[in-house]
């Protein structure tokens, strides 16, 4: 049980209207992943889902019933938050305690479900510490452990990784999706980041200063994005967008090619232009290549590729895999 | 290149303490000029038998941890109320904090003459208003009276280091306590209130180290009566060396002052101790 629906939810804080009029639903389940640039709403739709911001307009319902009004701790909904909002003055086994304190367990009840929550997340051998003396991917675990033990409907994950270093977001992603298969409930994420939009998600929302621009499974928003926004949005390196020309004569206003969908040569191609920047990862080469009257491409050749900064390097685009937008932005189909 | 400083601060620390240490062995009467001569404890046992000795240490102590109590808790509720959008909080805000700049015998005198003078008072005022009788809060309650002036000076201190503090507590927090379905009462008692303690040390430390030597307030208001019922060990150390003119048994109580505060003082360090090494 843990399917929720937004119907015509808006939200405005004066007259500013942050996320204006929008319809959504969510499955039982399912593991959502709501990605956009910064101020985009993202956010804020996760509160308003949580009960922590008051809708302007339009009504909530978890597991189909009516909860537009219902205050947060009714929703049986649980959040995990970018601070983590661990208590500091209480130790990990109190912090996750916390909730099942407070809807009035027992204490041989909570002592059990608190033990097993830390077993599933190896932090028995901190549950005596207080926040302070833990790690970041610690204390991030414990945030987890206390969305855990109430048994939500929904987790709320509000960027939760934004505050790890690489290695260790990594790790946690790996970690947060085996949790969601265990589980097995219902995950709403927000992030920015679209590396954790693609590995993660059975479903991404890609929102744009409060719209919707797009939902679909990763790889539906990577082979048919449905504007130049989530062409560009989805995928690393990004796409490269081309206006004028040669567009054009592709039949459209705004052409976009991903890095990897070009077929790169050191003489012929249908565009030639020169090497600006190569990165060599290895499994990888990203060129950076300036083409004459289309711009700077970026493109990835697959192992290693003989080209440094100054060669002249063919590209090829695949005709197949070129994506076509209208005056508007949005996908031509073909 | 630090003892000019530590040397200059040591002799404005060391000499007054030395000198009372010294006079407390004297006999010394200003009334009877060129007769001091050593005195051994006599000043000590003068002092600390002397009844009013017992009801003084007792009213200090009544006078800490009833200001303390007042401001502590009033100071928390205020704080909570200030923390609070409303109209104008920045002007409110700079007014509350008036209080304090207040002179100690100024407003004493104040709350003496236009609040609690038994003719003329407000409370007087208001209590006829409804048909009582007026109390002479400063014949009949001199203490709690004292207590009550005392509290509204260091009432502002209190309530603007927790408005601070109030402030700095993660608002993620509370709304994590809220998701996990804490009500206000249980948000305020487990996430605020521990949150708040380290502020709270903090002014407790600072409240007491000045509350410990209130003078003035009394001086002014009672004069340490009726009888003793208002006077608290500065005021009787004052009555001994400049109302008797025994500059000895005032000495030994100076001393004894210093030794009191002291042992307030290490426990005062041990709660500190424990709460701000979080």
């Amino acid at each position: 049980m843990g399917s929720i629906t937004l119907k015509k939810v808006a939200k405005r804080f004066g007259d500013v209207e942050v996320i204006p009029p929008l319809d959504l639903a969510i499955e039982d389940g399912e593991f959502v992943v709501f990605v956009g640039p910064s101020g985009c709403g993202k956010s804020t739709l996760l509160r308003l889902i949580a009960g922590l911001e008051d809708v302007s307009e339009g009504v909530i319902e978890i597991d189909g019933t009516d909860a537009t009004e219902q205050p947060p701790a009714k929703r049986r909904l649980a959040m995990v938050f970018q601070s983590y909002a661990l208590y500091p003055h209480m130790s990990v086994r109190k912090n996750i305690a916390f909730p099942l304190k407070m809807a009035g367990m027992e204490k041989s009840a909570i002592k059990a479900k608190v033990d097993h929550a830390a077993k599933t997340l190896n932090l028995s051998d901190y549950i005596d510490r207080r926040p302070g003396q833990l790690s970041g991917g610690q204390r991030q675990r414990v945030a987890i452990g206390r969305a855990i033990v109430r048994e939500p409907s929904a987790f709320l994950f509000d960027e939760p990784l934004s505050n790890l270093d690489a290695a260790l977001r990594g790790n946690m992603r790996i970690e947060i999706s085996e949790l969601h298969q265990t589980l097995d409930t219902t995950m709403v994420y927000v992030t920015h980041d679209q590396v954790e939009a693609m590995t993660m998600a059975d479903k991404i929302v890609v929102l744009n200063a409060g719209r919707i621009e797009q939902v679909g499974s990763p790889m539906e928003l990577y082979r048919e994005p449905a504007n130049v926004f989530v062409a560009s949005f989805i995928g690393s390196p990004s796409m490269n967008i081309i206006t004028g020309a040669p567009a054009a004569e592709a039949g459209a206003t705004t052409i976009g090619i991903r890095p990897e969908h070009f077929q790169l040569s050191t003489d012929g191609g249908q565009w030639r232009g020169v090497v600006g920047v190569s990165e060599h990862l290895g499994s990888d080469t990203f060129l950076r290549v300036d083409v004459e009257g289309v711009g700077t491409l970026t493109a990835r050749a697959e192992g290693e590729f003989p080209a440094r900064h100054g060669d002249t390097v063919g590209l090829t685009p695949d005709p197949e895999r070129m994506h076509r937008f209208d005056a508007a932005g949005l996908r031509i189909v073909r | 290149m630090m003892s000019p400083a530590v040397i200059l601060l040591l002799l404005w620390m060391i000499v007054p303490l030395a000198m009372t240490l010294y006079f407390s062995f004297l006999r010394y009467n200003l009334l009877m000029p060129g007769t001091e001569a050593f005195d051994g404890i006599q000043n000590y046992r003068y002092f600390l038998t002397d009844p009013a000795f017992l009801e003084a240490l007792g009213n200090t102590l009544m006078l800490v941890g009833g200001v303390l109590c007042i401001t502590v808790i009033g100071g928390t509720l205020l704080a909570l109320l200030l923390d609070q959008p409303m109209f104008g909080q920045g002007i409110v805000r700079l007014l509350f904090i008036a209080p304090f700049f207040v002179m100690p015998t100024v407003s004493a005198l104040v709350w003496k003459n236009m609040f609690m003078n038994p003719t003329n008072g407000l409370f007087a005022f208001v209590a006829k208003v409804f048909g009582g009788t007026p109390i002479d809060w400063l014949g009949h309650y001199p203490l709690p009276s004292i207590i009550l002036i005392v509290a509204w000076q260091w009432l502002p201190f209190a309530t603007l280091i927790l408005l601070t503090a109030l402030q700095s507590l993660d608002s993620e927090q509370i709304e994590a306590a809220e998701m996990d379905g804490a009500n206000a009462f249980s948000r305020f008692f487990h996430i605020v209130v521990p949150h708040l303690a380290r502020a709270a040390t903090v002014v407790i430390l600072i409240q007491t180290i000045f509350l410990l030597s209130i003078f003035a307030e009394i001086l002014v208001t009672t004069n340490g009566g009726p009888g003793n019922a208002s006077t608290n060990i500065p005021f009787l150390v004052y009555a001994q060396s400049l109302l008797q003119f025994d500059v000895g048994v005032g000495s030994a109580g100076g001393i004894v002052a210093v030794v009191l505060a002291n042992i307030v003082a290490i426990f005062l360090m041990r709660m500190v101790g424990k709460n701000l090494d979080l």
